[in-house]
């Protein structure tokens, strides 16, 4: 028993170094900014069917922790709560892996799959397989050339060659000459189409500059190596939100006048768009490409209906996302559902 | 490999080199000149004076004292990781996770500070505790299960890469930390880890002076301490080491750690450099900055190497990468580029060493 009198003394003194490290910590919170300031929101819902469990899956080639897939899939998630569907979702940026991860889906026996048709022929043998088992499969974000080809339903997303020449277009309207556009990933195909549409419509010069996308140390000292090198860039198009972010740093610190435009949003961006860091993004809407998708396999199921009559694919973007009209997406962008 | 152990210590080496030394005809008759050019960071300085000669002259932007600045910054954030490394490499372990364990530590500062609404330096403080506890735990796990490290921090590498994500994603809904630029504390902590200054016009980053301060302190410590002799001895052979009472468990275990402060330090610069951290970034730096130490004459078996070659292995790999987009080469070869320069480069730097040994 004289071993509780020690115990019960540590005990004492662990309670006490807690409690004085609580308050230490409570003198440290800051007054500004943090979770304190987030303003508060609910996520877009809709109540839920009353339509039997289903059950479906979603195979996409996300990177890991790419920002823009996971407001894919919010979307996703948000149809599949509304529709009383069981969402699996699964991802990986290798065309073979994705292939098994549909594979997989089709042992499950879903009711329904979406993929993303990234590299098309990858795909085609395990989409025939899920046809041969009955169960329905739609397209969205990549393959909008392919996916009537490998004999899909439907199709959600946006033309990234359409997307480019949108951007192209709206680079000759602010009157730029010389343009460069960042590739965070060489040799991705969805990326190269959308410089190569830019390039279609740009009238002036488009330059591409390859970076290291997972090193953003790395990314910042080549843009402005770039800029640098061709004080000539009035306009630095990149492919994805942080990466623009990025090279407005390296605007900034090149003491180059380029201004900044690209694809895609996140709720920095949105930010950096109203304070002027970069002038638009083009938004291809990725929350609507997941929700339409999942959406379209319940529609199918429970009332047969095709969206886009199966013939035409459902385009979700290009959108441009500009000073004028920044105010009422960024509420839905600081949710992260835009 | 003889003519990398330049700096071999005592432990290793049998107890009374120095009589037989003098009687051995083939040290006495080199010049000092070539026993110079036969250490390893000499010949690496040469091939990366190479390296920058070659861009020099193809690439005019580079002569100008702000793209050298850039071209320094870009070394630094390699550098600064390659110097623990490198101590680890001749310690005799690798250290695979160090590449996402940067991010970890940047996750770590900038949920805590935001979910928490805390001052900055509470997240940043915890994260240091954090980095250097994966370290602890890399090290301690070596060291219990005697495991290759290239096994044991695959391991962590994976785990972090996923719990990186995972947890991102559980605590913000997104995959990317919040922007924490508004809260208390950034600023004086941005001024630490990310800030810049002018000389004479040209914008330096501050993380090139941390590099070059770290850069003398390892080798301060490395030539001129104990623990630096420990590092050589576990390096060159454990057992032994073990046998003349050089406390190997602490060593390599406290170099682990080591590798963990490195992560915090360069994991505080992203985030204070860029507001916030996107979860899926870091994979792939690790074996970068294990290159930086390989081309900086680290030997990849451990026992030899310097920490001055990392800091010419980490200029290399930045001066390279910028110096291609400064040349304004068509940026398909990049990668090829980058490879056949480091190449060449390491060939140099080996072509000066055999030259330079040679009797």
């Amino acid at each position: 028993m004289d071993r509780s009198y020690p115990r019960s003394r540590k005990l004492a003194s662990v309670v006490a170094v807690a409690a004085a490290a609580t308050l230490t910590l409570a003198g440290c919170s800051s007054s500004s900014g943090g979770k304190d300031a987030e303003e508060g929101g609910a996520n877009a819902s809709a109540g839920k069917a009353n339509t039997p469990r289903m059950t479906v899956a979603l195979v996409t080639h996300q990177a890991p922790g790419d920002t823009f897939w996971d407001i894919v899939r919010k979307g996703a998630e948000a149809a599949a709560a509304k529709d009383n569907i069981k969402l699996v979702y699964s991802a990986d940026p290798n065309a073979g892996n994705q292939a098994n991860l549909v594979q997989n889906a089709i042992d499950q026996k879903v009711d329904g799959i979406a993929i993303t048709l990234a590299k098309p022929d990858a795909l085609k043998d395990v989409v025939s397989k899920a046809k041969a088992a009955n169960i329905p499969v739609v397209g969205l974000n990549s393959g909008v050339s392919e996916w009537q080809k490998l004999g899909l339903m439907q199709f959600f997303g946006q033309d990234e060659t359409v997307a480019g020449e949108a951007l192209g277009k709206r680079l000759n309207q602010a009157g730029a000459k010389k343009a460069v556009c960042v590739i965070q990933e060489q040799g991705n195909i969805g990326l190269t189409q959308r410089c190569d549409g830019v390039k279609k419509t740009f009238k002036g010069d488009l330059q591409t500059l390859n970076v290291n996308g997972t090193d953003m140390p790395s990314v910042k000292s080549t843009i402005t190596a770039k800029l640098k090198q061709d004080g000539g860039i009035d306009y630095v198009v990149a492919l994805g939100a942080p990466y623009a972010l990025t090279a407005a740093q390296s605007v900034g610190e090149s003491g180059s006048k380029a201004k900044v435009a690209t694809f895609d949003l996140n709720k920095s961006l949105t930010g950096a768009i109203s304070k002027g860091d970069i002038e638009f993004a083009v938004d291809q809407q990725p929350w609507l490409q997941g929700y339409l998708a999942i959406d379209s396999l319940w529609l199918y199921k429970n009332n047969g209906n095709y969206m886009g009559g199966g013939e035409q694919p459902v385009l979700t973007g290009p959108a441009f996302v500009d000073k004028t009209n920044v105010e009422t997406i960024d509420k839905f962008a600081a949710k992260g559902t835009r | 490999m003889s003519m990398t152990r330049q700096a071999e210590p005592a432990v290793t080496t049998p107890p009374a080199p120095g009589p037989g030394r003098q009687t051995d005809g083939r040290t006495s008759r080199r010049s000092p000149a070539l026993r110079l050019l036969a250490r390893p960071e000499v010949g690496v300085l040469l091939g990366a004076l190479a390296v920058l000669v070659f861009f020099l002259v193809t690439a005019p932007p580079v002569r100008d004292g702000s793209s050298m600045a850039n071209i320094l910054y870009q070394s630094s954030t390699i550098g600064i990781m390659a110097l623990p490394v490198a101590l680890l490499m001749i310690g005799g372990e690798f250290d695979l996770s160090a590449g996402v364990a940067v991010i970890t530590s940047a996750l770590t500062a900038s949920m805590l500070s935001y979910q928490l609404t805390m001052n900055i330096w509470v997240g940043v403080i915890v994260a240091l505790a954090v980095s250097l506890g994966i370290g602890l735990f890399n090290g301690w796990l070596l060291v219990k299960t005697g495991l290759p490290s290239f096994l044991v921090t695959l391991g962590t590498f994976l785990i972090l890469q996923g719990v990186n994500l995972a947890v991102t994603k559980l605590v913000t809904g997104n995959v990317a930390t919040d922007d924490i630029s508004d809260m208390e504390g950034f600023a004086q902590a941005k001024a630490i880890f990310a800030s810049s200054f002018d000389i004479g016009g040209v914008n330096v980053k501050i993380t090139v002076v941390w590099w070059l301060v770290f850069a003398a302190l390892a080798t301060w410590v490395l030539l001129r301490t104990k623990y630096g002799n420990w590092i050589f001895a576990v390096g060159g052979n454990k057992e032994s080491a073990r046998a003349v009472g050089v406390p190997v468990t602490f060593t390599k275990i406290s170099l682990f750690m080591l590798v963990g402060f490195g992560a915090w330090f360069v994991g505080m610069h992203q985030l204070f450099s860029f507001n916030t951290v996107q979860s899926g970034e870091g994979v792939g730096q690790e074996l970068i900055y294990i290159a930086a130490a390989v081309i900086g004459g680290c030997l990849l078996t451990g026992g030899a190497g310097s920490a001055i070659g990392p800091v010419f292995g980490a200029f290399m790999f930045g001066l390279v990468q910028q110096g291609i987009v400064y040349a304004g080469w068509n940026p398909d070869w990049f990668k090829a580029f980058l490879g056949v320069m480091l190449l060449g480069a390491v060939l140099i730097n080996l072509w000066v060493q055999r030259t330079a040994t040679r009797r």
